[in-house]
């Protein structure tokens, strides 16, 4: 099996790689973005089994201090990103040392008004320009010699950053210390039997997944030259939540999937105005009502109904 | 039984629920090396009394004693990291992690890589074949590499048993390990308890009489969350008050033999 996902692997970042001669680059940077995004989320919702309601803090916060740091303080491109994704990193420790002893709903909760509390932050703060944000931050070239003002050359520096994160947090998964993260997922007191001081390792993984967003916030303040109020808006983050039940929580391509689909349908429906709101609504139920494993969870439903004793995309 | 050398002692241990006692002023003493049965009818504070010695309860009144330290104020987790590992009255098992998963998880906190997130879990299969040798101990070599959560009931059991056992705890805390299984697993499962407690202090929460006669040096009985007697099966089962426990809850007494939950 894992010798499929490889294969499923290799074939998905081929098609990325050829995708920008077909697809307008900026659409797929801005998918990408938020594959990342929505993939360090379901690192916490998938495999820790926390759902966070304030991932938007991360991934805005970061886009400001990635948009500040480089176009105010003349950072290089890549200084910037991880600074921006070491704050919000950083973030998560805090934040996740005030949520993590909370459980399910709460733990939502405790998120949700941290987060806010970043949001008016934002608005209140000087160095993120308020309404306006932070306008028209630089392309200056990766490591001072690769030119990122082209959206061509820089698609092949995000899908580089996408894979990083990407490749992070599936052997994340795949590590001793995912392991524990699964036992706790399936069965917390049965963990803290066993001696595991679950709450260090919820600890963990939110830092990363808070750092990781982090980075995928920086990097969409890259594409679009703009760090602003929407990316530390609470919509942002019930929008990662919406991608990854979309696509499929607990499965490793599900986030990304789901993310594609969202930003595809937000892009080339633009024209319906409001309506937009009302069909991912439609969209959110049918995925809570009928396809609770999201589009990526489904097909393995299938592929393993056709092949009896496999688990699903774990 | 050697000379009085206790491994626990509780002293005037209570939980309060919303002003219930489900758990009052009780003094439990276990000897090291022993096979120590807590029986008691439904609802007597069984479960409530592993809950507060493991701390996964706090207790309302009490203090607690493991080899002679105090551990009141300890957390669960590191309850288990001082050698005091207990199981679960529902079957606790990871149940869509392989059945060789669920014990390597276990073995695998002493290796002390479990914070490695940048780490293949390749590294981990340093750790199979004492997995593997586990599992045939209780029996389940052929479903090694099956979810836990296809085993039969009985089986499930068998696997809580092994991954506590991954631990190498000095003691093991098990709530009705019993329960739920049929007359062959009771017999492996039996000889399994009396191996392990070899060099090993269990103490067990059990309905099945027979087993409780047959397995334990010790038993203590619990009713209304109070101690009602404590002595060897012989002493408990001619007290007439433990007959009329068991009786009144019309449950049987010990007398009339095994009784399944
Ligand atoms: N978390 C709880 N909250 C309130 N009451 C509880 C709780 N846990 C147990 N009890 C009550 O305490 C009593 C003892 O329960 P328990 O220890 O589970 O009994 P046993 O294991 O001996 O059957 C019961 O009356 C039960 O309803
Ligand atoms: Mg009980």
């Amino acid at each position: 099996m894992r010798s499929r996902e490889t294969m499923i692997g290799l074939v998905l970042l081929g098609l990325l790689l050829v995708a920008p001669l077909v697809i307008y680059p900026v659409f797929l940077m801005k998918v990408l973005c938020f594959a990342l995004f929505a993939c360090a989320f379901n690192l916490l919702i998938g495999y820790v089994g926390l759902l966070s309601f304030g991932h938007a803090m991360f991934f805005g916060f970061a886009a400001y201090v990635a948009g500040h740091t480089i176009k105010v303080w003349g950072w290089p491109t890549e200084v910037g990103i991880l600074a921006a994704a070491l704050i919000a990193a950083a973030m998560g420790l805090v934040v996740g040392l005030i949520a993590i002893r909370r459980q399910g709903i709460y733990f939502a909760m405790v998120t949700l008004a941290l987060s806010q509390m970043v949001y008016f932050f934002c608005i209140q703060a000087k160095f993120t320009g308020g309404e306006d944000g932070i306008q028209a931050i630089p392309r200056r070239p990766v490591f001072g010699f690769i030119d990122i003002s082209k959206d061509l050359t820089l698609y092949y520096f995000v899908l580089a950053i996408f894979l990083v994160g990407f490749l992070l947090i599936y052997r994340t998964i795949h590590s001793p210390f995912g392991q524990v993260l699964k036992a706790i997922r399936e069965n917390e007191p049965r963990a803290i039997s066993l001696g595991y001081r679950v709450d260090q390792y919820k600890l963990l993984a939110f830092v990363l997944s808070a750092g990781l967003a982090g980075l995928a916030g920086a990097t969409k303040a890259i594409v679009f030259q703009l760090a602003s109020l929407t990316d530390v808006q609470w919509q942002m983050s019930g929008e990662v939540v919406l991608m990854t039940l979309v696509g499929g929580m607990g499965t490793v391509l599900g986030p990304v999937v789901g993310a594609g689909i969202i930003v595809a349908m937000q892009n080339y429906l633009k024209g319906l105005g409001e309506w937009v709101l009302v069909i991912q609504g439609i969209i959110f139920v049918l995925t809570v009502l009928v396809f609770r494993r999201g589009v990526v969870g489904e097909i393995w439903a299938l592929l393993s109904r056709s092949k009896p004793g496999q688990r699903p995309g774990a | 039984m050697t000379a009085a050398d206790p491994i626990i002692q509780t002293k005037g241990l209570g939980k309060s629920f919303k002003g219930f006692w489900a758990v009052k002023n009780v003094d439990l003493v276990v000897q090291r090396g022993t096979i120590h049965a807590l029986i008691g009818p439904n609802g007597a504070g069984k479960t409530t009394c592993f809950n507060l010695i493991t701390k996964f309860l706090t207790p309302s009144e009490g203090t607690i004693l493991f080899k002679g330290a105090d551990i009141t104020g300890t957390k669960p987790a590191d309850v288990a990291r001082l050698g005091l590992v207990r199981s679960f009255q529902i079957s606790a098992t990871f149940p869509h992690l392989s059945v060789r998963e669920n014990v390597r998880v276990a073995l695998q906190r002493p290796l002390g890589t479990s914070f490695r997130f940048w780490q293949s879990e390749a590294a981990l299969d340093v750790l199979n074949d004492r997995a593997l040798a586990l599992l045939e101990d209780v029996g389940l070599t052929e479903y090694a590499e099956r979810p836990a959560v296809e085993l039969p009931y009985g089986r499930k059991r068998a696997l809580e048993i092994a991954t506590t056992l991954a631990l190498d705890p000095e003691m093991l805390l098990l709530d009705e390990p019993m329960a739920g299984m049929g007359r062959e697993d009771i017999a492996r499962v039996s000889a399994l308890i009396r191996r392990v407690a070899q060099n090993r202090t269990v103490l067990m929460v059990e309905h099945n009489l027979h087993v409780v006669a047959d397995l334990s040096d010790r038993i203590t009985v619990l009713a209304r969350g109070e101690i009602l007697a404590e002595g060897t099966y012989a002493e408990v089962s001619r007290n007439p008050q433990v007959v009329e426990a068991y009786m009144g809850t019309g449950a049987g007494a010990p007398e009339a033999g095994a009784q399944h939950a």
